[in-house]
């Protein structure tokens, strides 16, 4: 993973890369706990691993962290001082909780606006128009490149490897929802919702039922069940 | 030739009707799983086997001889199963169907699977990015466990098998299934070198088995219907049903469940609508997910959608995952996109991937732009041959596969294209040699 975490600029060598890490350090909290929620989740996840392995329960417990920060702060990322605490809480050296953080596309290291747009850039994206999504999502938001967040806080843009939806493609999955079958004018109407605080139903844009070819089905018609 | 609705596992592969376990009972899910597994571990081993299911995760790895590496008796380690559902193949999404819309068929499957190999303990890997599909998947293992289907005595069996949902972070290597595992023990994903195989020492130095969702979820159909039934689909030693996700330029995209074998053509034209203008508007196929090479036209005509003939042609069956481009497609941006995706994922372990990969995605931008020599179309493939091979996993040759590809079918295009940025531009800097590249 040569790219670090989410929302880092795209080829993340040199300056950007030194600007990326100061930017993070300028926002890192000195302190972070568990809250009452994430409390509640821990012993169920641990519970999953055997005893003496509980380092398992790594990226579950990082997860727990970038969702308090959602809720705590409308920016889902986690912070260093978090890693340190997950880190205590599974007997784990804390480098070896950075390695994970910061192996793992999905954790972001830096604070990321309230809704991360991650663009499918992949080919069976592309071959159905993700530059146009791409595109939808730069002119609604005013971002410029991937990895940058808007000037409101908004909205973070990234752009993303396969997302593994691809007969629904293009493919736009904001936050941990996906949106499927998108276009240019869908993709700025799904943004303008979202910057109305509005939550539209994740999944196909244009009404398919999920993976089912658009139109007339050609199986599946005589199924016995329900 | 085509299959029929009373043959398909996956009936309730769209969603059309409910995930819960009262829906996927009246589909015939978890219908007396204990007098399958009364049959005993050798019987289930030896059905599979009979069966001809070869592994859906792309390797196509015989399941049952898999599974018959696992240790007849324990020698006080545990044994574990792993359901790989890191689904990352670019062109791939058919687990993502299985999970959210029939995530029962996976669990009986896993309950199966896990007494075949003498596991009480079962691990399902999904990637991160299917977040809403995790949430079903656990919503469906605690009806499981509320229904004693799950958990002690599961279902009446005398076997005791806990499941239980282990939710990645995006990464594409956790795929490559000794990452997976070391993923799982919480560390970054990279593979390990094999041997030691999973089987001998695998998650937690213990002996596992690292199986594909719709592998396992095709189990409790195989079990019931008998291997004979599951054996008369497709081709000898390319048996089954199988999942196809069609996409790219077709007029409908779409997953299917079809009969292995089945011819290529009769596959999009069927299900997904044809081609976007016309069968003779097709350019190429990607057939098996990303990793897999790219067959022009002239092979798409008649090749069958199965693991040999698919290798014949010197591409394979992968994942299924059928990527179309018609001939408004630019297939060295869409190949030299793929470059990208492997550079990308790349974990960084071994060198000739980690800086291999970056090099070849640079070269075929270039590639993209025709700002080349002609014989660094020569170099370009060379590089790819010292690569492939030449390092601890698969990652690498699935990355240099399409580019190869690319090579053997479209070779003329590459030229043209480098020989009209010359005649735009002149020679090309920087010309041979490529090392700063």
């Amino acid at each position: 993973m040569s790219g670090g975490s989410g929302a880092s600029p795209e080829n993340g060598g040199g300056i950007g890369a030194t600007q990326a890490a100061d930017e993070a350090e300028r926002h890192q909290p000195a302190h972070f706990a568990f809250d009452e929620e994430s409390e509640r989740r821990i012993p169920g996840i641990l519970a999953r691993y055997p005893e003496t392995r509980k380092a398992s329960a790594v990226i579950p417990l990082l997860w727990l962290v970038q969702e308090q920060m959602r809720r705590q702060t409308g920016s889902a990322w986690v912070p260093k001082a978090a890693m340190d605490v997950v880190a205590a809480r599974l007997g784990m050296p804390p480098i070896r909780v950075y390695e994970v953080a910061t192996f793992y596309f999905m954790f972001n290291t830096r604070p990321i606006g309230r809704h991360h747009l991650q663009v499918c850039g992949t080919t069976p994206c592309m071959l159905r128009g993700a530059e146009e999504v791409a595109r939808a999502c730069r002119d609604a938001t005013g971002i410029k490149a991937y990895g940058e967040t808007s000037a409101d806080g908004m909205f973070t843009l990234s752009e993303v490897e396969c997302l593994g939806a691809c007969v629904n493609a293009p493919v736009l999955q904001v936050d941990l929802d996906y949106y499927e079958d998108l276009d240019y004018e869908s993709t700025v109407r799904l943004i303008e919702a979202l910057r109305r605080g509005e939550r539209p139903r994740p999944g196909s844009v244009i009404g398919r039922q999920a993976s089912a070819p658009e139109g007339e089905r050609t199986t599946l018609l005589d199924v016995p069940g329900e | 030739m085509a299959l029929s609705d009373k043959d398909r596992i996956f009936t309730n592969l769209y969603g059309l009707q409910p995930w819960s376990l009262h829906a996927a009972r009246r589909r015939g899910a978890w219908d007396n799983t204990a007098a399958l597994i009364a049959k005993g571990r050798d019987w289930i081993i030896e059905e599979v086997k009979n069966s001809g299911l070869r592994g859906r995760g792309g390797a196509g790895f015989p399941t049952g001889l898999k599974w018959s590496f696992m240790p007849k008796q324990s020698d006080g380690r545990p044994h574990y199963l792993v359901v790989n559902a890191d689904e990352s193949e670019p062109g791939t999404c058919k687990d993502r169907d299985i999970i959210r819309h029939d995530p029962h068929l996976l669990i009986e499957g896993c309950l199966l699977a896990g007494f075949a190999m003498g596991a009480n303990t079962g691990y399902i890997y999904i990637r991160g990015e299917y977040y809403n599909e995790s949430v079903v998947l656990e919503a469906a293992i605690r009806e499981a466990y509320e229904a004693g289907l799950l958990g002690r005595n599961a279902a009446r069996s005398g076997w005791d098998f806990d499941l239980h949902v282990h939710r990645g972070a995006g990464a594409y290597i956790c795929g490559e299934e000794t990452a997976l595992i070391e993923s799982l023990e919480g560390k970054k994903g990279m593979p390990r070198l094999k041997p030691p195989f999973p089987a001998a020492v695998g998650l937690y130095g213990c002996p596992t088995t690292v199986n594909n969702v719709e592998t396992i979820a095709v189990v409790p159909a195989i079990l019931r219907r008998g291997a004979a039934w599951f054996a008369s689909f497709g081709r000898p030693k390319n048996h089954g049903t199988k999942i196809f996700c069609i996409q790219g330029h077709v007029n409908r995209p779409c997953n299917v469940e079809e009969e292995m074998s089945i011819p290529l053509r009769e596959l999009i034209e069927r299900h997904a609508g044809g081609v976007r203008g016309g069968w003779d508007n097709l350019l190429a196929v990607i057939p098996g997910g990303s990793s897999t090479p790219l067959i022009p036209k002239h092979i798409c005509d008649d090749v069958l959608m199965d693991f040999d003939a698919l290798r014949d042609v010197k591409s394979g069956l992968g994942t299924a995952g059928v990527i179309v481009m018609d001939k408004s497609t630019d297939i060295i941006k869409a190949i030299a996109r793929l470059s990208k995706f492997y550079k990308h994922e790349s974990c960084g372990q071994c060198t000739p991937c980690r800086e291999g990969m970056g090099w070849v995605w640079r070269v075929m931008e270039r590639m993209v732009e025709g700002r080349a020599e002609i014989e660094e179309i020569d170099v370009l493939e060379e590089v790819t041959r010292r690569i492939e091979g030449h390092t601890i996993c698969a990652l690498a040759d699935g990355g240099v596969w399409p580019v190869q590809g690319l090579i053997r079918h479209f070779r003329p295009l590459m030229e043209e294209r480098i020989a009209a940025y010359r005649a735009r531009h002149g020679s090309p800097q920087p010309a041979l040699p490529m090392a700063a590249e």
